[in-house]
C-alpha cells in the first residue's frame, strides 16, 4: 500500500487546500497522471502521482487545507495486487518526508511533521462526475465565494470547461468590477508573499555571484526569419526557445550550474529542466519547468514552452513542473530593459538571463554593422561555482546562438 | 466581413489572451503591445488564432501592421479576400 500525500510544491510551500479530485476509489492510475488540484500560494496546481495501481480510499475532502506531507489517498500499487496482499495491509508509519515526491524533487526546508493518519477516517464525500469537468481556476474561485455547486453550471470553455463566464451565468447577476479585474485564478498577493518569502531566502542564502556577457544573435534572427516565413503561426519559433535550448545544452556540459544546493552541499542534476521564469498578468511569476529541454528537438521544445506559457497563465501548472526545474532562465527581453541579473530560486544554484534584443554598432570582421546583441547574465551560487566557470558558461551559451540549425 | 465583425473577432482573440482588459477602452491606435501588456508569445497566439478563424496566414515580416487595432483591422479586411467580404 502506498500513500499519496501532499507534495511540497517548492520550499517556501507549508499547505496546499485540495479543491479537486479527478479520481475517484476504485479508479487505476498509473505515474504521471494528474490526480489533483491543490490551490496554493502559486495558484491551482495539478498534482501528479508517482505510482501506478489502483486508488483504494481518498483519505482528504474537497477544500480542505492541509500540511505537506499529509496523506490524501491510499493506493494499492501494482505489485502490491499482483500479491493480492494489499486490501488488508495497513498504512505504514507516516515518514516525515512525502514519499509520493518524485526522487529530483527539492524537499521542504522544514517539513513540519505530517500528522499521523486520521484513524480510518469515513470516506469523504467526493462528487467525481462534477469534480471530472474541467473548471477554470477563476470560475472555481467564484464559485467558491457563493458557494454554488460546480456540478449544477454548465461549461461553455473547450470540452465543456467551466470558465469564469459559465458560473457568473449561473450567478444571474455580473460580479463586482474589482472581483472581475484579478489576474484568473491566482491570489496575486499569496503568490507576492510566497515569491518574497523565497527571494529573501536566496538573498539570505545564496552567496550570489554575477557575470555579463554580450552576444551578437544576428544569426538567430536571420535563421529564424527563414524559417518561420515557410511556416504557419502555429508551426512558427521565438528566439525565447532558441535561448532556453541554448541554456539547456550548456547546463548538460556544465553540470555545476545544473542541480540543486540541499544539506550542505551540491547535488548536481543527470536531467536538465529549465525553469521558465513566466510572467502573469497583474503582477504574479512563476518559473515552471520545461523537462529534458537538453533532449528534445527545438519544434517539440518551442510548442511546449507555448503550452507551458499558457497553462502557467491561466493557472494550469503541474507539481512536477513547478517542484523540480533545476537551472532557470528569465528574460524582460521584449520592451524595457537591455540587461537584467536574475535571483536565484534555492535550491537551484544559477539563473541565466537575457535583456532585450536591440540593434548596435558591431565589429564583425574587421568592419562596424548594425547587429542584433543580446546580454546575457549569470547569477551563480558562490558555494558551487565560480566566475571562471560563469564564464566559461557564459561563453558557451553565446557560441551555441552563433549556430542556431544545430540548436 | 465587414470592419465591424473584423474587430469583433480580433477583440474577442485580443480578450483571450488579456482577459482582465477593457477593450472598449483601447485606443484604437494605440501600440497593443503596450496597451494590453503583451509580448511576443501573446502575439503569436493572436496571429495563430486569427489565422485558424478566418483563414489569413499573417506572414511574420507583417506582424507591424497588426500592431494596432485599426492596423489589424485594416489588414485583415484586405487579406480575407472579396469572396470573404
Amino acid at each position: 500500500m502506498a500513500e499519496f500525500r501532499m507534495p511540497s510544491l517548492g520550499a517556501d510551500m507549508e499547505a496546499g487546500k485540495l479543491v479537486e479530485w479527478l479520481v475517484k476509489p476504485g479508479d487505476r492510475v498509473k505515474r504521471g497522471d494528474i490526480v489533483a488540484v491543490v490551490e496554493t500560494q502559486k495558484g491551482a496546481i495539478e498534482i501528479e502521482i508517482f505510482e501506478t495501481g489502483r486508488i483504494e480510499q481518498i483519505l482528504v475532502g474537497l477544500n480542505t487545507e492541509v500540511p505537506v506531507g499529509t496523506p490524501l489517498a491510499r493506493i494499492q500499487t501494482e505489485l502490491e495486487a499482483t500479491a493480492g496482499t494489499a486490501a488488508a495491509a495497513p498504512p505504514p508509519s507516516a515518514p516525515a518526508v512525502p514519499i509520493a515526491a518524485p526522487p529530483s524533487m527539492p524537499a521542504p526546508v522544514a517539513p513540519s511533521p505530517p500528522p499521523p493518519s486520521p484513524p480510518a477516517p469515513p470516506p469523504p464525500p467526493v462528487a467525481p462526475a462534477a469534480a471530472r469537468a474541467r473548471v477554470s481556476p477563476a470560475a472555481r474561485r467564484l464559485a467558491g465565494l457563493h458557494a454554488i455547486d460546480l456540478a449544477t453550471v454548465t461549461g461553455s470553455g473547450p470540452a465543456g470547461a467551466i470558465v469564469y463566464a459559465d458560473v457568473e451565468r449561473r450567478l444571474g447577476a455580473p460580479v463586482a468590477q474589482a472581483e472581475k479585474k484579478r489576474a484568473p485564478g491566482l491570489d496575486l498577493d499569496a503568490m507576492r508573499t510566497a515569491i518574497a518569502a523565497a527571494m529573501a531566502r536566496s538573498k539570505r542564502e545564496i552567496p550570489h555571484y554575477y557575470l555579463e556577457h554580450q552576444v551578437d544573435v544576428t544569426a538567430s534572427e536571420q535563421w529564424l526569419a527563414r524559417i518561420n516565413a515557410a511556416r504557419p503561426p502555429d508551426g512558427r519559433l521565438l528566439i525565447g526557445a532558441l535561448m532556453i535550448r541554448s541554456v539547456a545544452l550548456a547546463a548538460r556540459r556544465f553540470p555545476t550550474f545544473n542541480g540543486f544546493y540541499r544539506d550542505g552541499k551540491f547535488e548536481p542534476s543527470r536531467a536538465v529542466h529549465v525553469g521558465v521564469a513566466i510572467a502573469i498578468r497583474g503582477g504574479g511569476l512563476a518559473a515552471p519547468a520545461l523537462h529534458d529541454a537538453d533532449q528534445v528537438p527545438l519544434d517539440e521544445l518551442m510548442a511546449r514552452m507555448r503550452d507551458l506559457v499558457q497553462r502557467t497563465r491561466s493557472g494550469r501548472i503541474r507539481s512536477s513542473e513547478i517542484s523540480d526545474p533545476t537551472i532557470t532562465v528569465t528574460s524582460l527581453g521584449e520592451r524595457g530593459v537591455e540587461t537584467l541579473y536574475g535571483i536565484i530560486y534555492p535550491p537551484q544554484v544559477a539563473i541565466a538571463g537575457f535583456g532585450r534584443v536591440v540593434t548596435r554598432p558591431w565589429v564583425v570582421d574587421g568592419a562596424i554593422g548594425p547587429r542584433s546583441v543580446v546580454s546575457i547574465t549569470l547569477s551563480a551560487d558562490h558555494r558551487v561555482s565560480d566566475g571562471h566557470a560563469g564564464a566559461l558558461f557564459l561563453a558557451e551559451i553565446g557560441r551555441l546562438l552563433q549556430e542556431p540549425d544545430k540548436l | 466581413m465587414n470592419d465591424s465583425d473584423i474587430r469583433k473577432v480580433i477583440k474577442e482573440e485580443l480578450n483571450n489572451i488579456a482577459p482582465e482588459v477593457d477593450l472598449a477602452a483601447i485606443d484604437p491606435a494605440a501600440d497593443l503591445r503596450e496597451a494590453l501588456d503583451i509580448d511576443s508569445m501573446d502575439f503569436l497566439n493572436f496571429v495563430t488564432a486569427i489565422h485558424h478563424r478566418l483563414g489569413v496566414d499573417i506572414p511574420e515580416l507583417d506582424y507591424p501592421k497588426l500592431i494596432t487595432l485599426d492596423g489589424a483591422a485594416a489588414y485583415l479586411a484586405a487579406h480575407l479576400g472579396p469572396a470573404r467580404k
